[in-house]
């Protein structure tokens, strides 16, 4: 499981365009949760995100994964813990590499690296295997390299290979936000799929109000660097995307008041 | 050309062509562009003129020459990752660092090699010239060497180093500790230029402290040859790509300098060299605008 304690992230401190993009963030999510997070440009969900990954430092707080404290561990030892998908689908792949070679290198994931063969035939079959679930052909093409496949295909690729190695919370950064709307969905399935066949703790990060709502188990609202709204469950099921955007506007409108009263 | 400056240019084109393969590794597959070459190579040139000039094993001397200059590619890397000054501004430091280093090691402005045993007098066959023997035992490391690069990038750690080089954010959310596969690529690029130096000294009958100028140039121009020769993005093919395309560098070389009619000598080597890498590094601009042109 995942536990954020209280985390404080400032960018530029002490000059004029400071930004103080985590306020005391604090979030619990228990294993085998499916967790969408919202919120609106600069509300933090990527610097969270980033936090939880280790490749944003915090200034405070604690990062807690499986009760191991992880906050001062570099991203590649955090890796052990940590599968991401990124935003960008050339982000997740080495373009130059092929898509076996690519799968090699998320299938070492946490594993110590030796001078063994990086691509074996036991693993070329587990390649294939989880390739075809796709239904893109892809298991035909694995010496293919990755840097021909469209931006759907990589990262949907990019999604089985998060998923190759166990992982104690998956972090999906707006997955799907880069492709047409067709991919997109079709990617946001896989997602719910390889999610709930892995039984992966996870964590999507979206734009979109109509995801947030309809995967997943429980929907976080950030807004200033803080959790505004937290629903799962019973009162999850009843909401629809309106009453999400009520919501919204109306934490807006009370941290504006909140901002007032501290003028004041 | 006569036969000899045709063997001539063979041995000293499979020299730089390890060159070339250690250019490969710090400019195309760690994406560091790394000037510490023109260190490393009479680094390499320099421990192995000294230490076979004090009585040394030639071998010995190849190998601790080879260990110095991988050993400087490491400090390269780490001024570079750990104490994060620009890739470039790095090995340029350190290829000034070098030049003062080099003179040291030798004590002199150079090490001349001429009685002494070499590599190459050990294991020169009985009946065969030397200026036949020296290219045909070159051949044998350089191929030797290509397939134990082939193999390595294949491996897990190997794989590891190519992942750096092409996406490093993506390495290290897969676990890669990027700042330690930098290093070890930068030693193993920086030990095959010191390989080559030491072989350059012991083909060449000394060190010198200019030897090394120019070579991060010429080994840049084997890898663009090559690449243009052999365009392909497998590393297999690359690794032979560039070692051809040191060979092939070479005897251009050879051949503008033996053609008496252009009237150019030895000490424009330099000047033809940058010439005929800004040709290659053109060529593709030229081929695209009339490509336009007739489109």
């Amino acid at each position: 499981m995942l536990s954020a304690r209280n985390l404080h992230v400032t960018f530029n401190a002490g000059t004029p365009i400071e930004t103080r993009a985590l306020r005391g963030m604090s979030l619990d999510i228990p294993a085998g949760q499916f967790v969408t997070v919202i919120g609106s440009n600069g509300a933090g969900k990527s610097t969270f995100l980033n936090a939880i990954s280790g490749e944003q430092g915090v200034d405070e707080g604690a990062i807690l994964l499986d009760g191991e404290d992880v906050t001062r561990q570099p991203v590649w030892t955090r890796a052990r813990k940590v599968a991401r998908v990124f935003q960008d689908p050339m982000a997740g792949t080495c373009e130059n590499l092929t898509i076996e070679e690519n799968m090699s290198l998320a299938f070492g994931r946490g594993q110590f690296r030796s001078l063994r063969s990086a691509v074996r035939a036991e693993m070329r079959d587990l390649f294939r295997e989880r390739l075809a679930m796709l239904g893109l052909g892809l298991e035909g093409r694995l010496t293919d390299r990755i840097g021909l496949l469209s931006g759907g295909q990589r990262q949907a690729v990019s999604l089985l290979m998060a998923a190759l190695r166990p992982s104690r919370i998956l972090l999906l950064d707006e997955h799907t936000a880069a492709l047409d709307p067709r991919t997109a969905q079709f990617v946001l399935e896989l997602t719910a799929r390889v999610v709930s066949e892995h039984r992966l703790t996870t964590m999507m990060v979206t734009h979109s109000m109509r995801q947030a709502l309809d995967v997943g188990d429980r929907t976080v609202m950030l807004h200033q660097g803080r959790v505004v709204l937290d629903v799962q469950g019973e009162a999850r099921r009843g909401l629809d995307v309106p009453d999400l955007l009520a919501m919204f506007e109306r934490v807006r409108g009370e941290t504006i008041t909140d901002d007032t009263l501290l003028l004041g | 050309m006569s036969i000899y400056s045709v063997w001539g240019a063979l041995e000293i084109g499979l020299i730089f062509g390890l060159v070339a393969l250690g250019v490969l590794i710090s400019f195309r597959i760690l994406n560091f562009p790394d000037l510490t070459v023109d260190g490393s190579f009479p680094l390499g040139g320099a421990t192995a003129a000294i230490l076979i000039h004090h009585g040394m094993d030639p071998f010995l001397a190849t190998a601790c020459a080879t260990l110095a200059a991988g050993l400087a590619g490491m400090v390269t890397g780490w001024l570079n990752v750990s104490l994060r000054i620009m890739d470039l501004l790095a090995s340029i430091l350190m290829m000034i660092a070098l030049y003062s280093i080099n003179l040291r090691v030798m004590d002199a402005p150079n090490v001349p090699l001429i009685n002494d045993p070499t590599v190459f007098t050990v294991l020169q066959p009985e009946g065969l010239d030397d200026y036949v023997a020296r290219p045909l035992i070159l051949l044998a490391l350089v191929v030797a060497v290509k397939l134990l690069l082939d193999w390595f990038f294949a491996t897990q750690i190997g794989l590891a180093m190519r992942a750096t080089g092409s996406n490093p954010r993506m390495a290290r959310s897969q676990g890669i500790a990027t700042g330690g596969m930098i290093l070890l690529g930068m030693a193993i690029s920086n030990a095959l230029c010191g390989l080559a130096g030491a072989l350059f000294a012991q083909s060449q009958g000394g060190a010198d402290i200019s030897m090394g100028i120019g070579t991060i140039v010429i080994g840049l121009a084997a890898v663009i040859v090559g690449e243009s020769i052999m365009p392909s993005r497998r590393l297999v093919v690359a690794t032979l790509a560039v070692v051809v395309g040191a060979v092939i560098y070479r005897f251009f070389i050879a051949l503008a300098l033996n053609a008496d009619f252009i009237g150019l000598k030895a000490q424009d080597l330099n000047l033809v060299t940058a010439v005929l890498v800004t040709v290659a590094l053109v060529i593709p601009l030229l081929k695209q605008r009339l490509r336009r042109k007739g489109a």
